[in-house]
């Protein structure tokens, strides 16, 4: 795509591969700040999928015949690139395709869990945490005995890493932290949590689901043992997610889902599991998802992943001031100036959030209102639920005037 | 509009949420019963006071948080609920609560709007089944 060496994003250039930011809707511009739910899908993702299935679709590992052929190697190969998207130097063993990070958090918790943990052990997370991980591990923790702590919140919506300490001890089996927060934007110092956890013989698992599209992530820099995230927040399609793990950890678990694909060797009695990271890939996998994902990986690599965690920042430190300067707009986690990821959630004295939301739709404005899957947190803030706008590398500073224009007439209405 | 905002909060929309009628609690509830959307975070309880027959509704409360559709919502069916039968509770559907509300409501937003609707008639349906239950194991004991 031959992006200059400049540190900005050629928004404009960028968009043009986004032919669904043209959309309007009874005569406006689609305003789309609902990336942290989804992303939009460029061109050349998109020709990658229609180009998948004019051209090689086929089922992987069981024919003999040239489609098969071609098609599982484009499949395997995709491992790779998104082993080295990520900086995992062993390649495709560390690489599962599953469905979203939701499952990949699933597979360590079934797999690993279920075996590993019993009454005396701890499983230490944030209060921070997306319900993916949050309730996956409270459910394994209540059969399997252990016991779920959490590492508080400061009121500036960081980690209180003394906290994070007192609760981690030698009894703890697993960390499990999100990386960046998709109600705070609260960026965690994962790598010092995977120190900590590593002191303690625990295992350090990073939910990736917002700062692997959005940051250069390196899971050799921060030393995770595990790293989940999902194709379609970084431009991918839908039903294809990502477990990183170390190799020799995989190697070590069990299954996690049985069948076809997975197996080595199969009798009557008994069966033997298939090499990485076929193991955890039961049934036909996400084919041409895994493919267009490696295309994704491609895409952003072009555009630069810190130019991208740049950009990122800017619009969200921009629509916090914006939002901050109304005098009526409660804004949740770190405060402007500390860099955070690309979205800010906030309320609107007097305006339900999902009002807000309708309201906004008027001005073809396209947020996200609700909980965002952190129940606990919400509660913690002592609110219900809460509006969020969330950025991507096609979003500009006039859309977030745009947002703060239709808050506007939302204060309007209910006044 | 067309794409389903603003339009939904008409004046006596605003007005229903910004002054809700019959709000707070009943003692003399014949029966009370909670229920939440977790779509909006939306929480409504309401206390339903029948007659002696446990025929007629003769009054109802309600109380809660949540968005101004889920609550004008509540609002207008405590008024609409006084003097209707149980029976007719029981016959409510979703139609009749847009009806209530006088404006299209858009597609993501209905559960908001019954919420109430659902609220008062789960809470019949569990009073009127625990009573059946009761009635059938006292039979039972005899």
């Amino acid at each position: 795509m031959g992006h200059s060496e400049s540190t900005l994003l050629d928004v404009e250039r960028i968009r043009e591969d986004f032919p669904i930011l043209q959309r309007e809707f009874d005569g406006q511009r689609l305003v789309y700040l609902d990336n942290g739910a989804t992303s939009q899908t460029p061109e050349p993702v998109v020709e990658c999928i229609a180009d998948y299935y004019r051209t090689t679709n086929a089922n992987v590992h069981r024919g003999l015949h040239q489609l098969s052929q071609e098609a599982s190697i484009a499949y395997e190969e995709a491992h790779d690139r998104v082993a080295e998207f990520v900086g995992a130097s062993g390649g495709r063993e560390e690489i599962v395709f599953t469905k979203n990070t939701t499952e990949s958090e699933n597979l360590v918790a079934y797999a690993w869990g279920l075996n590993e943990l019993g009454p005396e052990d701890e499983v230490v997370l944030t209060e921070m945490e997306h319900h993916a991980s949050l309730v996956t591990w409270q459910q394994i923790a209540k059969r399997t005995g252990a016991t779920c702590k959490y590492i508080r919140i400061e009121d500036d919506g960081t980690l209180d890493m003394d906290h994070a300490r007192e609760c981690i001890t030698d009894d703890t089996q697993m960390v499990s932290a999100v990386h960046v927060s998709n109600t705070l934007g609260t960026i965690n110092p994962v790598s010092e949590l995977a120190d900590i956890a590593h002191d303690h013989g625990a295992y350090m698992f990073v939910d990736g689901a917002q700062s692997v599209p959005t940051r250069p992530v390196d899971v050799e820099a921060i030393d995770a043992d595990f790293l989940a995230f999902s194709g379609h927040k970084m431009m991918g399609p839908t039903g294809i997610g990502v477990l990183y793990g170390k190799k020799h950890i995989l190697a070590e678990m069990e299954p996690y889902l049985y069948g076809g694909e997975m197996i080595k060797k199969v009798t009557y009695e008994d069966a033997t599991w298939n090499d990485l990271p076929w193991k955890f890939e039961a049934g036909t996998p996400p084919i041409c998802q895994g493919i267009a994902l490696a295309e994704a990986c491609d895409y952003l690599d072009d555009i630069g992943m810190d130019r991208v965690r740049r950009h990122e920042n800017d619009l969200a430190q921009y629509a916090l001031e914006q939002l901050e300067a109304t005098g009526d707009v409660e804004t949740y986690g770190p405060p402007a100036g500390t860099e955070r990821g690309g979205l800010v959630a906030f309320n609107l004295e007097s305006v339900h959030a999902h009002d807000l939301s309708s309201i906004l739709n008027d001005s073809a404005v396209a947020i996200r209102a609700g909980d965002h899957c952190t129940q606990p947190l919400h509660d913690k803030l002592g609110v219900a639920a809460s509006a969020r706008a969330s950025f991507y590398v096609y979003n500009t500073r006039e859309e977030v005037d745009k947002l703060v224009a239709a808050i506007d007439d939302a204060r309007q209405l209910f006044a | 509009m067309g794409i389903g905002g603003s339009d939904m909060y008409r004046q006596q929309i605003l007005d229903h949420y910004k002054n809700p009628r019959n709000y707070g609690e009943l003692e003399d509830a014949t029966f009370t019963h909670v229920g939440e959307n977790p779509m909006c975070g939306d929480e409504i309880t309401m206390d339903v006071v029948l007659d002696d027959e446990e025929e007629v509704i003769e009054r109802v409360a309600f109380r809660g948080d949540g968005c101004a559709i889920s609550q004008a919502s509540a609002s207008m069916l405590t008024q609409k609920l006084q003097g209707m039968t149980v029976e007719e509770l029981a016959e409510l559907d979703r139609d009749d609560v847009v009806d209530m509300l006088g404006v299209d409501i858009s597609p993501m937003r209905i559960k908001c709007a019954v919420l109430a609707e659902k609220v008062a008639q789960d809470g019949a349906d569990i009073y009127f089944g625990e009573k059946d239950l009761d009635k059938s194991s006292t039979e039972a004991d005899e």
